[in-house]
């Protein structure tokens, strides 16, 4: 039995739709991340599972226990869990009693809250600003008081909405340095919100992406990342080559698929005829000057129309007689002389090209 | 103008010399106030979050009634009082009428509403993020406002510095339901305005200059508390 059962979990705040239809089990242990844009419920769902606020439809198990709606399991589900939210809440008073107020509230003995919230604070790095008025705390220092504030009571789940949303760089280094110590010594199940891909990539073993609050699809960081289900999935994922197309040939897996008069070769257990979207991510296009001899099934010849730099890249658009949006770095566009209306060759595997209905 | 200075420099000595009926007086009017004052934080406090952490129909309207009672005539509240504690009224057995006790449960009254209006805007005041965060970080209900009305203690000061100045200041209540009898219900208001009307007006004006510095002084300490 998983730890957090959710079925058809739905919340409307004055008839405007925020969340319908969430279904999603999360196992003891687990660190489980939901990615999304900005405004797509991500929030909501969070506070919902935290037990803030009730869902207008639906149901929530916690550990076997329906805690939907009863007030009194809903208060002692929620101190088993932990949530941390986007923008942390000073209390008016020290660091120290900021940490210690989860504990009083469990009340704990005063010697055990001491030893814990000096542990806690160890753990964040705020040893030494303990006396110090939370409220004159800078963003960053705040953030790390309210993760303490949330393990100090050694929760079961903790809940981050976008822990490091707002901070600057060196901050959000701190902080996830934190999150992966936490997730890599203790057996917390934690399940995080972010807008930052990378980061689910890097802390979550698995992830759901949620969209306009349906959430779209549950996976592994590479299969969202590799494999999206959808079209719209594949945008926020950073697949920037969404094709449509129809399905003209097939021999064993390879099959044809007419691209605006293109032929693209790709593998799929798609049947002749089916129209399809054909997906391709950006870094995995290489762009050559001349038509090389390579392993790739599918080259283009086309001219670069735009060309952004992106940092360290170069973001290359192409038309091919479809239009291709690649990557290569700033030194190879400059060794290749690259220019807007340079001839290019654009190739990539068939592999590369991941196929949906 | 020379008796107006006069009576700046006769109050001045009055108070430098503790002239033991000034004292006496500014005493009184002291205790009462801040009996007054201590009474109704203490009933205003649990009624104000009780008003603020619960949703009712009529909610709005009763604030709005609340912050009506704001300019309620020192007057009416002395006729109030009066009816109430006098012989032939339905309190009247309890033989309070002219006595310390009677001013203290009119100017309870008085300041109650302006103490109540505040208290209930300082724990508005106080982040809905505040609660909130209380009750994710696992308080029960009763906790997390708890934990709001220290939030808002700060903001609770101002509240409790307008009762005080409001009942230190009257003066049409003390004089119905206290009477200004000497020695045992006059205040600094009651006797400014008899001795004024005697034509003392050194002693009206050292009573004058003792309030506006007992609320210099409560007004310091209290806003020395704010800042901390």
């Amino acid at each position: 039995m998983a730890l957090i059962e959710v079925a058809d979990l739905g919340k409307q705040y004055e008839g405007r739709r925020v969340l319908g239809g969430v279904d999603l089990a999360i196992e003891r242990g687990e660190v489980f991340a939901v990615i999304g844009p900005t405004g797509s419920g991500k929030t909501t769902l969070l506070r919902l599972l935290d037990l803030l606020e009730a869902p207008t439809s639906g149901r929530i198990c916690f550990d076997g226990t329906d805690v939907t709606h009863s007030q009194r399991h809903r208060l002692e589900a929620r101190r088993r869990m932990a949530y941390v939210q986007q923008r942390p809440i000073a209390f008016a008073m020290s660091v120290f009693d900021n940490v210690a107020c989860g504990l009083k509230w469990r009340r704990a003995e005063k010697e055990a809250v001491r030893e814990k919230v000096e542990r806690a604070l160890e753990l964040v790095g705020l040893a030494g600003k303990r006396g110090q008025a939370a409220r004159t705390l800078s963003g960053g220092e705040m953030q790390r008081v309210a993760i303490a504030r949330a393990l100090v009571t050694d929760p079961e789940v903790l809940l981050l909405d976008e822990p490091t949303a707002n901070l600057d760089p060196s901050s959000i280094a701190k902080v996830e340095e934190v999150l992966a110590h936490i997730i890599g010594e203790q057996r917390t199940t934690v399940l995080m919100a972010t807008h930052d891909m990378p980061q689910g990539q890097r802390l979550a073993g698995r992830i759901g992406v949620l969209i306009e609050g349906e959430l779209l699809q549950v996976g592994t960081p590479s299969e969202v990342f590799c494999s999206p289900q959808s079209t719209e999935v594949a945008q926020f994922v950073g697949v920037e080559n969404i094709l449509a197309g129809v399905i003209t040939r097939r021999e064993d897996d390879l099959v044809a698929i007419d691209v605006a008069g293109r032929e693209l070769q790709a593998i799929s257990g798609h049947a002749v005829g089916d129209r399809v979207y054909a997906l391709i991510r950006p870094e995995d296009i290489t762009f050559t000057l001349a038509r090389e001899a390579s392993s790739a099934r599918n080259t283009f010849e086309g001219q670069i129309r735009r060309m952004t730099p992106l940092g360290p890249l170069v973001r290359l658009e192409v038309d091919c007689g479809l239009p291709l949006l690649g990557a290569l770095t700033s030194r190879s566009a400059q060794e290749m002389g690259l220019a807007v209306g340079t001839q290019v060759f654009a190739s990539f595997k068939a592999t590369a090209v991941h196929v949906i209905g | 103008m020379t008796e107006l200075w006069d009576g700046f420099v006769k109050a001045l000595q009055l108070i430098a010399s503790f002239d033991p009926e000034v004292m006496e007086i500014a005493g009184r009017s002291l205790a009462i106030s801040a009996t007054s004052c201590t009474i109704a934080t203490l009933l205003c406090v649990p009624l104000g979050a009780l008003i603020h952490f619960n949703t009712f129909r009529g909610k709005r309207l009763l604030i709005s009634a609340v912050q009506t009672l704001f300019s309620l005539p020192t007057v009416a509240v002395g006729l109030i009082v009066f009816v109430l504690f006098s012989r032939a009224g339905p309190l009247g057995g309890l033989g309070l009428l002219f006595t310390p006790s009677v001013m203290v449960i009119g100017q309870v009254m008085l300041i109650s509403p302006i103490m109540l209006g505040l208290i209930i805007s300082a724990l508005s005041g106080v982040d809905r993020a505040v609660t909130e965060t209380a009750t994710a970080l696992g308080a029960s209900s009763l906790q997390s406002s708890l934990l709001t009305i220290r939030e808002a203690r700060y903001a609770m000061v101002t509240a409790v510095i307008m009762g005080f100045g409001r009942a230190i200041s009257e003066v049409g209540l003390s004089l119905m339901v206290g009477g200004n009898i000497r020695g045992f219900t006059r205040t600094i208001t009651t006797a400014i305005s008899l001795e004024t009307s005697k034509g003392d007006v050194e002693l009206a004006m050292a009573l004058g200059i003792i309030l506006i510095l007992i609320a210099l002084v409560i007004n310091i300490a209290l806003n020395r508390l704010q800042q901390r």
